[in-house]
């Protein structure tokens, strides 16, 4: 185990439990009203069988007899809830929340990676054309009626391999050569794409895919995103000590025995796939990335060792919340224009028609949110806040 | 025992290095003179291996440093740089922990520790352990930096011009620790720039002139005025400082006429 600080680890301890409790009561958030408590019931029985059938599963293989359904059923709760309620928090909500966290906990791991890396406060996971390349994916997979997910995935995992390979002088990556290589490449991608969307008949969708949501969420992709993520933060969390060693210069961390050209590789291909990953499922949702890694620095400071674990913490936590806000926002300010006779709100109302059943984009709320608190981080702080 | 055999080092077709041999042993102090541009920096890099030379051989210990992996080289070569500032808030402990990387695998022993501790007290900066290095003069931080890579256990010290942006007393106290390490068997390898605190710490001086080197040898030797008008094109008198006991360099400047002809009044006025 790495050596932290006392406050180092509890302040991970606290952000764990907080995102626990954050996924269960925001499962409990929705139209229909499921109150917490029996949300975490039902999300324990679902933990519960699934544990259940996992090990009958292994077993079985192994031969082994085994029959531990007395066991599991002396640690189950009492069934209170009818199927429709099971049915919206194991099959509607939960795959959506968890898919959100997994997302906030890949830009975040990933959006620090890089700022620690390029040793840029501006790099975030998007930095070097990631996020054009899985839109023009997107547009491409849209107009041409391809899947979304794999082809923007692939999109966005080559872009990454041609700015690094562009990038590449010698056998090395300079920083700066990296940073304005990805920039190009991504005003070239975001022209391709404004081409393809141009001539798309998907205009509408694409954008909103563009804009990053989680309405289509489901059970196969909280696993995919699950494997490549879960792999690729715990790959990285590997990596920061070389990242902190890093940090005081190249040349140093080259005379620490640091192969610096390595890690480096490894860090842009990891950090490429998670990214990937979670845009390929959830659109592009910006900001995460970017003030997540920021703001944790600014808690518990730059070593990595802390810094990173606390960011994906922070970015499951932050990513589920903007979610839930983003999914019941709308019935939410339905209720509230109908509910009153005030002029401007019935010419909104007759404006915008239906709320019910739409989503806002999630990338819309993190930087509502997310750039006020910012600000004030920046304001309270009067220094430099990437230290 | 360093052996830097026939090393050429060019960036492009501009040649740095013209067939550089330095030998040294453990224990030594070697400074490394020469004017800007002369390579300096080069040969301590490349012995390094940050810059891999074109030709020549470079060993530790009878070892060519080509079949040593990047983590040996870390444990037999420490370098420290011209360090301005580091702008992270790492604690002092963390940054000289930094020094046992080449060591650590997954998390650092109590061994570890303790070898930090003693680079923090050898380098009088154990009562700073707990301050951010953003917050530290730039005497102190690169005391931080020296006990780092005293932390590496290296045998060999390399220093690029470790005091030229320092005061006085932080380049004595800097050069008296560096100096004590060298009396404790490490092989300590300074450039320097300022050729009387050279003639006053090292054992042996490198004068390097256009990737060449133009004389080596104890400070008598290399420091005289034929070999400084060569090299730095600059005529000197090389005198015998009794408080030291060792050579004084005093370039033969005109004196300054302005200032002899103050009256006695205007010198009363300025004070008054």
């Amino acid at each position: 185990m790495p050596k932290y600080s006392g406050s180092v680890r509890s302040v991970i301890i606290a952000l764990a439990v907080i995102l626990l409790i954050v996924v269960v009561s925001n499962t409990a958030i929705g139209t229909t009203n499921i109150s917490p408590v029996l949300t975490a019931k039902i999300i324990y029985m679902g933990l519960l069988e699934w544990v259940q059938g996992t090990i009958l599963w292994t077993l079985s293989l192994t031969g082994i007899p085994f029959d531990g359904s007395a066991f599991f059923n002396s640690i189950s709760p009492d069934v209170t809830w009818t199927d429709g309620q099971e049915m919206i928090i194991m099959g509607i909500r939960l795959p959506r929340v968890l898919l959100a966290a997994l997302v906030g906990a890949a830009l975040a791991t990933a959006g620090c990676s890089m700022q620690g890396l390029l040793k840029n406060p501006l790099a975030d996971p998007y930095i070097i054309g990631m996020s054009s390349g899985a839109a023009l994916g997107a547009a491409i997979g849209f107009t041409l009626l391809l899947p979304i997910q794999l082809i923007s995935f692939i999109f966005a995992t080559i872009t990454i391999f041609v700015v690094y390979n562009i990038s590449k002088v010698g056998g090395k990556v300079p920083v700066d050569t990296l940073l304005l290589a990805g920039i190009a490449i991504s005003f070239f991608l975001s022209a391709l794409t404004s081409f393809f969307l141009f001539f798309s008949e998907s205009l509408h969708q694409i954008i909103y895919w563009m804009m990053g949501g989680f309405w289509n969420a489901s059970w196969d992709k909280v696993k995919i995103t699950l494997v490549i993520v879960f792999t690729g933060i715990l790959l990285s969390y590997r990596h920061s000590w070389n990242l902190n060693v890093m940090l005081l210069g190249e040349e140093q961390a080259q005379s620490l025995g640091v192969n610096i050209e390595s890690v480096k590789k490894q860090i842009l291909v990891i950090s490429a796939l998670i990214t990937a990953a979670a845009v390929s499922v959830s659109g592009i949702i910006g900001f995460v990335g970017l003030i997540i890694p920021h703001i944790m620095r600014n808690i518990i400071g730059p070593d990595h060792r802390g810094l990173l674990p606390a960011s994906t913490l922070m970015g499951a936590i932050f990513l589920v919340l903007s979610d839930t806000f983003a999914r019941t926002f709308p019935s939410k300010m339905q209720t509230v224009l109908e509910s009153n006779d005030i002029m401007l709100f019935q010419v909104i109302l007759e404006r915008i028609g239906s709320l019910q059943g739409v989503d806002l984009p999630v990338g819309i709320v993190t930087a509502l949110f997310g750039a006020p608190f910012f600000i004030y981080l920046l304001r309270k702080r009067r220094k430099s806040l990437y230290a | 025992m360093l052996e830097v055999n026939g090393v050429i080092v060019r960036y492009g077709n501009r040649q740095i290095l013209n067939q550089v041999d330095l030998h040294a042993e453990n224990g030594k102090f070697v400074g490394i003179i020469g004017p800007n541009g002369s390579g300096k920096t080069t040969l301590v890099k490349t012995i390094n291996n940050i810059i891999k030379p074109n030709a020549g051989s470079i060993t530790v210990d009878g070892r060519s440093i080509d079949t040593m992996s990047s983590i040996e080289i870390a444990k037999n070569i420490a370098m420290v740089s011209q360090v301005i500032s580091i702008n992270f808030e790492f604690t002092v402990e963390d940054v000289v922990l930094m020094g046992r990387t080449p060591y650590i695998k997954g998390a650092e022993t109590h061994e570890d520790m303790e070898i930090v501790q003693d680079a923090m007290k050898k380098t009088k900066i154990l009562h700073l352990k707990d301050r951010f290095v953003t917050q530290l003069s730039g005497g102190e931080l690169q005391k931080v930096i020296i006990a780092r890579a005293l932390a590496q256990n290296p045998k060999i010290l390399l220093l690029d011009e470790p005091t030229s942006h320092l005061d006085i007393t932080n380049q004595i106290d800097i050069l008296n620790l560096v100096k004590d390490a060298s009396r404790k068997g490490i092989l300590v390898i300074a450039v320097m720039h300022d050729l009387n605190l050279a003639a006053y710490y090292c054992d042996k001086i490198y004068l390097l002139r256009d990737g060449d080197v133009i004389s080596s040898g104890t400070p008598d030797e290399v420091l005289t005025p034929s070999n400084i008008k060569t090299t730095y094109n600059i005529d000197v008198e090389v005198i015998n400082n009794q408080i030291t006991n060792s050579l004084y360099v005093i370039p033969r400047l005109e004196p300054l006429g302005k200032k002899t002809q103050l009256s006695q009044r205007d010198i009363m006025s300025t004070f008054a």
